[in-house]
């Protein structure tokens, strides 16, 4: 299974990004063959959806679970109709939560949040 | 002539000085575009309202249509529109109603449909015609309001009064938008000077005449108006920080209406600003 982490910069020793939406980058990991791949955020910039867009680059990178601080609502509706599993991270240390999902220890994210942003692009 | 009303933050007084300058004149046209929160119908309280609904187009999808070209979400820079799973989903708050989606549907699978986000309502209190916008609770953006709002008056002669929405962004760009002339509201407070230079910045990037009213004036030190001094601003009146008029205004009394002192202090204020607006309008034309 291939997964996605919002990240800083694009190292695996760098550290789980704050933001989903915002990020400026994606690690997609292969927990099987333990490659990655570090992907651009086109959303990062956007006026206003970056949620929507950048679960949709998510979503078309097959994976199987986001690893995520936190996920707004509209994110949350793209990544559920993928069947995607969203799992909330422990701390900012990318290593760690991979060693976490591995064995199982992460929870799935449940405080969805409303948007920080008044119903996305206004 | 079309005068808006303007500040950089709630509470200065927009209402205050709108509602009462209207009421002031012989005849005139009061438009509360302060869509999320519209008051001024609380201090006019008029009647033979006339309610009409104001709605926005969304896309919907015909499913049987799409071929998830994709063409559609790549477009929309709001991205309102993503494709999971075969299927198109279109977030309807985040959508701007531009329409650009089901031009460039080459399937021709979109459509739009009405969706309703307020009204707009019209009424009379004596010398005045009100006209009060109305957003529902939770819609995204009141622009599509204030465009009727303001449509509706483009042809009128008479003098009309806009409550504009409290700050400087794109709603109320909208409300000045095709103003003759912009008073704006301040307070005496280093806080009520940084507001003051927000909506001073857009009236200048709109290029639009305009002048201040200091509001809640105290003895002393005035920073709204030492900054009016060093900008240029023109100073069309000051109202003293008055508990008689603070009364009348928080019982939701038109101060005019209810005491002659008022109505002196307004109707002077009205003589000097539409002095200004001829002036303007007749080196700006």
């Amino acid at each position: 299974m291939k997964i996605a982490i919002p990240v800083d910069e694009k190292s695996i020793e760098s550290s789980v990004c704050i933001s989903f939406g915002r990020t400026p980058y994606f690690l997609i990991y292969d927990m099987e063959s333990k490659k990655s791949i570090f992907l651009d955020n086109s959303a990062a910039a956007s006026q206003g959806g970056a949620g929507i867009k950048a679960a949709q680059t998510i979503v078309d990178n097959n994976v199987g679970a986001l690893l995520t601080p936190r996920c707004g609502e509209n994110a949350a509706a793209v990544i559920k109709a993928a069947n995607v599993k969203i799992y909330k991270t422990i701390n900012d240390s990318i290593i760690d939560n991979i060693n976490a999902l591995n064995e199982g220890k992460l929870a799935l994210l449940d405080d969805i949040h409303a948007g920080f942003h008044n119903h996305g692009g206004k | 002539m079309k005068i808006a009303v303007l500040s950089g933050k709630g509470g200065t007084g927009k209402t205050l000085v709108a509602v009462n300058l209207a009421a002031a004149a012989k005849e005139s046209i009061y438009i509360d575009c302060d869509v999320e929160e519209p008051n001024g119908y609380l201090f006019f309280k008029p009647r033979d309202i006339k309610s009409e609904k104001i709605t926005i187009k969304i896309p919907i999808i015909d499913e049987r249509l799409c071929k998830g070209c994709r063409k559609c979400v790549d477009f929309c820079k709001f991205n309102a529109l993503a494709y999971i799973n075969d299927k198109l989903i279109v977030f309807d708050e985040v959508c701007h109603s531009c329409g650009g989606c089901v031009l460039f549907c080459p399937e021709k699978a979109l459509t739009e449909k009405e969706k309703i986000i307020g009204e707009v309502q019209r009424g009379v209190s004596d010398n005045v015609t009100v006209i009060t916008g109305i957003l529902n609770t939770g819609e995204a953006s009141g622009i599509p309001i204030i465009k009727k709002l303001l449509s509706d008056t483009s042809a009128g002669k008479g003098l009309t009064f806009i409550d504009c929405p409290p700050g400087s962004a794109c709603i109320v760009m909208e409300s000045i938008k095709d103003a003759d002339y912009c008073i704006l509201v301040a307070e005496p407070t280093l806080f009520g000077v940084h507001n003051l230079n927000m909506v001073y910045n857009l009236v200048r990037l709109f290029d639009k005449p305009h002048g201040a009213i200091l509001n809640k004036c105290l003895d002393g030190e005035n920073p709204a108006e030492k900054f009016c001094i060093e900008k240029g601003i023109q100073i069309l009146g000051k109202i003293s920080f008055d508990n008689e008029l603070g009364t009348l205004n928080s019982n939701a009394l038109i101060s005019v209406r209810e005491n002659m002192k008022y109505r002196d202090m307004f109707s002077a204020l009205l003589q000097t600003v539409t002095k200004e607006v001829r002036h303007e309008t007749a080196i700006n034309p």
